[in-house]
């Protein structure tokens, strides 16, 4: 028995979808930029080969980063990957050894139990047998895993699961059925025979005790192969475009490519990554303290592959990257996020069934109207030579005790500085970029670049991690860029900075833009243990929380911010510590609204404990003059 | 119109039957907070524009209720959209967003600007 019609829609199924990513590939490797197609050139053939094979079977079939951080979530995506890829791969060896001929067509591996439905029943063939029907039970306790999750998210650890859309359900649905038809199937035919290990042999004698087995089969084996067919033929319309999409991507990533600020192929190729797996829920803040559930990365990606007008999703987000560090796939997706920010709304339009399997290129150009240049009021002016610049930032004109506190620094470390902005300076551009408007943003950069510039100084401290974010990136500047608590663990490390321990407990909160954002997580805890007592929290460094006053969020409102903020307080100063830190101004003002402890910018907290030279010569004066007279001696 | 002998200075006239309030319509339904400003002026007090030029939110507010469309496009762009306003507000208006929207609302309804 060499063919069988109930392999045609598997058959069809395989072949188109085979078919399919080649193309598919083809075209995202076409639209990428030169530079990048060099890179990937030189990435597949090249070092990052072994890599990106390496990431692919720890990411791809084992699901490490999710297995760490949710085991029963990671086992269940797990055993569905991993047990279908070796069922794939044993089923192959199998039609290859135990097989009438070598090289078989892909069915006859699938289909094996069919047509060798003797196969297994003595030695090495049994022991065989046994090995698949092990891989079958794998994958069977992930799939009623994943049923379970489906009903109730809890139970493998999750708080919310991602909604789907129909076509997402049908694709699921064959996909579920895919398993237990084979089991079946297996176990019918084996029944039949008498053939069959612990799993199918089992169960078949006892559906064969009571049912006529041979004829149930056949259906069985129908059902199987229309699953395969269908799950196959949808798959490039659903969240499952994600299995070939992936590999492309680590290849891609492995070879040096990044989003950086250009629509194109890239952010195509991540888009489709995305498996809505909905882990980047359960990170989102939104969710657990705002209860916004319907903006979260996941859905973003959805809306963007299926041409949706995504502007109200991707401008409802604090921009804390929270979902980035937790995605299993590392796609980049504040990045994401802020190129839909920029291409602003989207006309959408119904999409016929062939631009729905192959989309149109993401246009490289933003679709938004230019407009005027809008700051031609600023007036460029000669600063002050100097080596050291201080921009203290918009936020810290707010909060005028952290702009006091870096000057009492800056003057006790005796550094020439220029105080850029002391009459209240020109935005640094970052809320502009955050709202979509590059162009506009890109005018005040280019104004403060010319400042910086024109004053020669080869270090910029500034007291904002949203400048700084934008300083580091987005400037052009031959300077050292610094925020204050690097500047700060500089001058004490250097000894230009003499400070008391106070004796305080203290917890920190990393800002988003100086933690997430620019990977600046040591300097301000260092700096703290130098003037204080500092406390573990459950939030610590790429766990941190947004504070909730983030730039980054258009669209909530006061109330659902400063329960943003409360839920963060109270995870904050959950031991009792006498000071909450932090190192941004706009923190510190969010936080210290939601709070009776006392919130403080560490620079306010290393100020406060300068040991101060002069009080101890003013102390020795008036020891002077409180000398009692010596002839009152007599 | 009869003449009474004397007229009505142009720049201290609201007229609501020519002004059109349709842009602080649109803002009014997308940040329903746009409404309950207060006209206090923390926003142009502590405004970063403000230090440069005579740029005001709260006349912003004023103008585009008023239905003063004209004077208000004439300074939207000039908000550098730092956030402090929403940070001084008292009443907890987003201002950020109603300046963001303000600005679509110019760009979506220039075609049929006076």
């Amino acid at each position: 028995m060499q063919f069988d019609p109930f392999i045609i829609p598997f058959n069809i199924g395989l072949y188109f979808i085979l078919i399919y990513v080649v193309v598919r590939s083809v075209r995202w490797f076409s639209g990428l930029s030169r530079a990048n197609k060099l890179r990937l050139q030189r990435g597949f053939f090249g070092k990052a080969f072994g890599q990106s094979i390496k990431e692919i079977f720890l990411e791809s079939l084992i699901h490490r980063k999710i297995l760490k951080s949710n085991p029963r979530l990671g086992y269940m995506h797990m055993s569905l990957a991993f047990g279908w890829f070796l069922l794939i791969l044993f089923g192959t060896i199998e039609a290859d050894v135990f097989g009438a001929h070598h090289l078989n067509a892909p069915y006859k591996a699938i289909f094996f139990k069919f047509f060798y439905p003797e196969h297994g029943r003595l030695g090495f063939e049994a022991l065989y047998s046994f090995l698949m029907d092990l891989i079958l039970a794998f994958i069977l306790s992930g799939l009623v895993l994943a049923i379970i999750k489906r009903f109730s998210s809890k139970a493998v650890g999750m708080k919310k699961t991602t909604k789907l859309r129909i076509l997402d359900k049908i694709a699921l649905t064959s996909l579920w059925l895919i398993f237990p038809s084979r089991l079946l199937a297996e176990s019918l035919t084996s029944g039949a025979y008498g053939t069959g290990s612990f799993l199918t042999g089992s169960l078949g004698s006892i559906l064969a005790s009571f049912l006529p087995a041979n004829e149930l089969a056949y259906p069985f084996w129908w059902l199987y192969s229309l699953s395969l067919g269908t799950f196959f033929i949808l798959l490039p319309l659903t969240r499952y475009m994600h299995i070939p999409t992936e590999l492309f991507l680590i290849f891609a990533r492995n070879s040096g490519i990044t989003t950086g600020d250009q629509p194109g192929a890239f952010k195509e190729i991540q888009v489709y990554s995305c498996s809505s797996c909905g882990i980047c829920i359960d990170a989102c803040q939104l969710n657990f303290s705002a209860g916004i559930t319907n903006i979260q990365s996941a859905y973003l990606m959805k809306g963007i592959r299926n041409n949706e007008n995504v502007s109200d999703i991707a401008f409802n987000c604090l921009m804390c990257g929270r979902c980035d560090i937790k995605c299993p796939v590392g796609i980049e997706l504040t990045p994401l996020r802020m190129l839909s920010r920029r291409a602003g709304e989207i006309v959408e339009n119904e999409r016929s069934i062939i631009k729905k399997y192959f989309p149109d290129r993401q246009p490289i150009i933003s679709t938004r109207p230019a407009s005027d240049p809008s700051y031609g009021f600023l007036k460029q002016y000669e600063p002050e030579k100097t080596d050291i610049i201080y921009f203290a930032g918009c936020m810290t004109h707010l909060t005028p005790s952290i702009k006091n506190s870096m000057i009492k620094i800056l003057e006790a470390s005796g550094v020439r500085y220029n105080f850029l902005d002391e009459q209240g300076g020109v935005c640094c551009g970052r809320p502009l970029m955050l709202a979509g408007e590059d162009r506009e943003a890109r005018e005040l950069i280019n104004h403060n670049s010319q400042l910086i510039w024109k004053s020669g100084a080869h270090t910029i401290v500034t007291s904002c991690p949203i400048c700084y974010k934008v300083f580091k990136e987005s400037y052009y500047l031959d300077v050292e860029v610094l925020h204050h608590s690097q500047f700060i663990k500089n001058i004490i490390e250097d000894g230009s900075l003499k400070l008391n321990f106070l004796r305080r407990k203290v917890t920190y909160h990393t800002p988003c833009d100086l933690g997430r954002g620019s990977g600046v997580y040591n300097e301000p805890k260092d700096v703290l243990k130098y003037v204080a007592r500092l406390q573990e929290t459950r939030f610590e460094d790429e766990n941190s929380l947004c504070c909730g006053g983030s730039l980054g969020n258009m669209k909530i409102s006061s109330r659902q911010k400063s329960k943003i903020a409360h839920d963060v307080v109270a995870e904050l100063t959950k031991d009792n510590p006498d000071i909450v830190a932090t190192s941004c101004p706009l923190c510190k003002k969010t936080l210290s609204a939601a709070t009776t402890t006392k919130v403080a910018d560490i620079c306010e907290i290393v100020a406060d404990s300068i040991v101060n030279p002069d009080i101890k010569k003013k102390l020795t004066e008036a020891d002077w003059s409180f000398k009692v007279p010596a002839e009152l001696h007599d | 119109m009869e003449n009474f002998g004397f007229s009505i200075l142009k720049e201290r006239h609201i007229d609501f039957n020519t002004n059109s309030r349709h842009i602080a319509d649109y803002i009014s339904e997308r940040e329903p907070s746009f409404r309950i400003c207060i006209e206090c002026g923390c926003c142009a007090a502590t405004c970063t524009t403000g230090n440069f030029t005579s740029f005001s939110l709260r006349e912003l507010q004023i103008l585009l209720r008023r239905g003063e469309n004209d004077k208000a496009r004439e300074n939207i762009n000039k908000c550098m959209l730092c956030g402090k306003c929403t940070l001084v507000c008292p009443r907890g208006v987003n201002t950020r967003n109603v300046v963001t929207l303000a600005r679509q609302a110019f760009q979506k309804f220039k075609a049929d600007a006076v």
